[in-house]
């Protein structure tokens, strides 16, 4: 076989060449029939809030929150805009009563699909070779991976575990307000959150070389933690419930009783599943049984190991294949529904738009 | 020939592969065609497990709802998040939803709009459902939780103490659950909550999994998983189910507000609902005399309305991933072909 | 310093071990196993902040030294900083309806918020389709290396071809013409496939978890005894 990096002919070259540029036409044409293609619509709704009590607000519509305004001139008031994507069918539907409605192109939103495109095509731009649109993707993706992380850790959990024990009058007034302050005896059994907090600041002195010792004593509270807890959880969940549901009847009655042949053949048929998946375990269990030599009738039973094994490896990669497939088929789905506007399986906007762009081309 | 097979350029191959998954999404999307799938027992034991969670206990059930994925498993996933969020909407469970990944929260938002703000959008957001969030911790998180869940989850995403959230009084642990539901692309996932909460606390649970992880979880079937979708294809044929007692279920409420008792109303609709062409027909039938014409409009229409998109997503699927399973298979033999064609020639691999 | 970097790490190690061990097994004390989980969970977030450190050290590293590709290290920096400002600050997130006066009341991944935009429109696409990608390599793999050698390499082809067709429409076309309901229905592609998971797949993947199972419960009782200790580096 071949090498997987064989350079190409130039003639293989040229026919690729031919194959991008005929897909940057489709696109091109793409973009002036119709409506265009990926655009996203907005919807705005403004909110008006007054606060009627301390601490206590209520969402008000316009005339609502102007009689409010004017009858309270001192109460605390917010607004603001919020908005909504909406399908672009509803864009459409406003302009064919004639316009004027509130629903508007965003122009953050449509740019922001166009760049989700742009990524989506970098990344598989490196199945054609290595090339610097995909690593401006690869940096971008670690980047924004490891923030993302960090920030929902932050709000999700130091701020409602850690914060709102600690600072609990603090979290109340600026971070999260609809929490209950605890009492002063819950407040008091609170400081042993302390105790994470410091070790939380010794496992960030791993970053700093001379720290570095420090962060062993959180290392060693978390591989503590962990070691006790899944000695407990493989033993029950997987060691002892496993040999249990192994140790089962292999005589298995059949389902289908619809005849006296049937009942006997779908308890033979059932019986015989029973006792190959024990003779399987088994037999595996040998294969991965390393202290005794391999060889006359062990050596035997460990082959059938071996074959249930590759069975199970067949599975394995069977049901991976399946899985990446249904991935890409996704990512194709957005190429062609949501920046192409191929089609529409959401019925995000009219067919007629569909149909109507693929008779033009 | 051979020689160019064996020279093939691996740009082919990707090039075959983008056309056996582009162009039947271009087919199914145009013309809303999709295969009929036939559920497994697995399947089915999932929906079984939803649709009578809190039965024995008499009341409106109370399903612990875990999307553990993110959006690089979303295209095998998400169709399963939406359909379970769907039979459990249509059912009337409440709907507790955690995750512990931390772009879970997303998933969860993903599934709320699909399915609750945008078809049930008389449910509540309390009474009804919640969203708890993410938590970092993995399997302890599900270790606290087993112990006292109101420690570990304090508020909701938008900071709500949980004691003042309607449906939270009486949840103090995984055992207030009816059942857990689980949609997991990995670790932590859907073995963490079979070791964790469902084998230690015996809560009866269902997972829905990737095609990499559902191999390694068959063995925990049926005894600690009551359920299992595995892959795309469990996603289709879970949604299959949904969609269809989804139809059948709206038919039945329409025959019993018309008259028909609650046996007799449920047997007819599952009947009206397996051959929907023939719903108009058998309107006009001696059986459905005692319906009356809004009733019978009202069935019509049940038959004949499209199912929305959204709850197709894996049905659709399903196309793209006949072809590139049949080019998988082919690519294998062939690949075969050429290795022996050129040991007999006396060549090497 | 021995005591500082061995001592206490060990003795830390096996009490917080044995705390979740004991826990587990004496309804009294699992509200300590409560806890430990709870500190844990806590040192998770932290490992989270420890994360981004580190990708800030190496890539500012990397940057100084200007070596091989520092420019892609300062688009890493950029986006890290960027996403993070973004998030921290919830910069766009609509407050809490019922506490509009709490800018930071909102959800910081709420529609409409900075961090949502960067999550849906850059975020989601690279993750999704770096994952996707796999399908084409696979294809390729499966061209190149997957050879019917020998028996073994056989069952594995068998049942990798079994599992592939009979998930889709083409095994139930291709054994059409079995009864269902008949005495050989099982031996139908989509009634094998569910077959070999049930019974060959269990099976293999039972013994594996069995030989797991035993290996965590002894690597983790070494760990709490602190026989495996190297978790704790060299010590250097």
């Amino acid at each position: 076989m071949s090498a997987v990096s064989e350079p190409m002919s130039p003639r293989q070259r040229a026919t690729w060449a031919v194959i991008l540029g005929v897909c940057i036409i489709l696109i091109v044409i793409r973009c002036f029939i119709g409506e265009g293609m990926g655009k996203v619509y907005v919807e705005p709704t403004n909110l008006q809030f007054g606060e009627l009590s301390a601490d206590t607000w209520k969402s008000m519509d316009q005339s609502e929150f102007a009689t409010f305004v004017a009858s309270n001139p001192d109460a605390a008031t917010e607004q603001w805009t919020q908005y909504d994507s909406v399908p672009p069918s509803a864009y459409f539907e406003q302009q064919q009563q004639g316009g004027g409605g509130s629903i508007f192109l965003s122009w953050p939103r449509t740019i922001g699909l166009w760049l989700a495109a742009f990524f989506t095509l970098a990344i598989y731009s490196f199945l054609y070779r290595d090339n610097p649109f995909y690593k401006f993707a690869e940096s971008v993706v670690v980047g924004v991976s490891a923030a993302y992380a960090m920030v929902v850790g932050f709000w999700d959990t130091i701020v409602p575990n850690l914060i709102q024990r600690l600072l609990p009058q603090f979290a109340h007034d600026h971070l999260t307000p609809g929490m209950t302050l605890p009492t002063d005896a819950a407040q008091f059994n609170n400081l042993i959150f302390l105790l994470p907090l410091a070790l939380g600041i010794m496992l960030l002195c791993r970053l700093v070389p001379k720290g570095a010792w420090m962060s062993l004593w959180p290392l060693a509270f978390i591989v503590g933690t962990m070691a006790g807890l899944r000695i407990v959880g493989y033993t029950e969940g997987d060691l002892l419930s496993q040999v249990r549901d192994t140790i089962s009847p292999v005589y298995v009655p059949g389902a289908d009783t619809s005849t006296p042949f049937m009942a006997v053949w779908t308890t033979i048929w059932s019986s015989v599943a029973a006792c190959l998946l024990v003779i399987g375990v088994l037999c595996c269990l040998v294969y991965f049984f390393f202290s005794v030599e391999h060889k006359g009738a062990v050596g035997g039973v460990a082959r059938v190991g071996i074959w249930y094994l590759m069975i199970t490896f067949g599975a394995a990669f069977g049901f991976t294949v399946m899985g990446r497939i249904a991935l890409l088929a996704a990512r194709f789905e957005f190429l062609f529904d949501d920046w192409l506007w191929l089609i529409d399986p959401n019925q995000k906007r009219a067919l007629v738009e569909t149909v109507s762009m693929l008779m033009c081309l | 020939m051979m020689n160019f097979l064996n020279t093939l350029d691996r740009r082919w191959i990707f090039l075959a592969m983008a056309l056996c998954v582009g162009v039947p999404i271009l087919v199914i999307g145009l013309t809303g065609y999709t295969f009929p799938e036939t559920p497994t027992p697995l399947a089915e034991a999932f929906f079984n497990e939803v649709d009578t969670a809190g039965e024995a206990k008499g009341r409106r059930a109370n399903i612990l709802v875990a999307l553990d994925f993110d959006p690089a498993s979303a295209g095998e996933l998400n169709p399963m998040a939406v359909s379970l969020v769907h039979q459990c909407a249509q059912k009337g469970h409440r709907m507790y939803f955690i995750s512990l990944w931390p772009v879970g929260p997303q998933m969860i938002m993903e599934s709320v709009d699909k399915v609750i703000k945008r078809h049930y959008p008389e449910m509540v957001y309390g009474e009804d459902y919640v969203n708890l969030g993410f938590k970092a911790g993995n399997e302890q998180v599900i270790k606290v939780m087993g112990i006292d869940l109101t420690t570990e989850f304090r508020t909701d995403v938008e900071g709500t103490t949980l004691s003042k959230i309607p449906m939270m009084q009486g949840i103090t642990n995984l055992e207030d659950f009816d059942l857990i539901a689980e949609i997991s692309a990995g670790y932590p996932g859907s073995k963490e909550w079979v070791l964790y909460a469902a084998t230690q606390y015996n809560i009866p649970f269902v997972s829905g999994m990737t095609g990499v992880q559902a191999p390694q979880l068959y063995p925990y079937f049926p005894n600690q998983l009551q359920g299992l979708l595995g892959a795309i294809k469990g996603a289709a044929e879970y949604e299959f189910l949904v969609n269809n007692w989804v139809r059948e279920d709206a038919m039945a409420k329409v025959l019993e507000a018309g008259g028909f008792p609650e046996s007799k109303a449920m047997e007819t609709a599952a009947a009206l609902a397996s051959k929907p062409q023939q719903v108009s027909t058998w309107t006009v039938t001696a059986e459905a005399s005692t319906l009356g014409p809004e009733a019978k409009t009202k069935l019509i229409e049940l038959a004949t309305a499209p199912i929305p998109g959204e709850y197709l997503e894996g049905q659709r699927r399903m196309g793209p991933q006949l072809f590139a399973h049949l080019l998988m298979v082919f690519l294998i033999i062939l690949g075969n072909v050429i290795f022996f064609a050129q040991r007999r020639r006396g060549g090497g691999a | 310093m021995q005591i500082l970097t061995r001592f206490i790490p060990l003795l830390i190690t096996g009490i917080a071990g044995l705390v979740m061990i004991i826990s587990a097994f004496i309804p009294y004390t699992s509200e300590w196993g409560q806890k430990a989980g709870q500190f844990f969970n806590i040192l998770a977030a932290f490992a989270f902040v420890l994360g981004g450190g580190n990708l800030l050290k190496v890539h500012l590293k990397k940057i100084s030294d200007q070596s091989v590709g520092w420019g892609y290290s300062g688009v890493v920096l950029i986006c890290f900083i960027a996403t993070l400002f973004v998030g921290l600050f919830k910069i766009g997130a609509y407050p809490n309806p019922n506490f509009p006066n709490v800018p930071f009341s909102g959800e910081t991944q709420g529609t409409g918020s900075w961090f949502w935009w960067a999550y849906e429109y850059v975020f989601k696409p690279l993750t999704a389709t770096m994952f996707s990608i796999l399908a084409f390599y696979v294809a390729s793999a499966a061209f190149r290396a997957f050879r019917a050698k020998n028996f073994e390499a056989i069952l594995l082809l068998g049942t990798a071809f079994i599992i592939l067709l009979g998930s889709v429409s083409a095994g139930v076309f291709v054994t059409n013409w079995i009864p269902n309901d008949g005495p050989f229905g099982d031996l139908r592609l989509e009634n094998l496939r569910i077959y070999i998971m049930q019974v060959f797949n269990t099976a293999g993947t039972r013994a594996i978890m069995i030989g797991i199972a035993l290996g965590i419960a002894s690597t983790s009782l070494k760990i709490m005894l602190g026989i495996d200790r190297s978790f704790l580096g060299s010590g250097d």
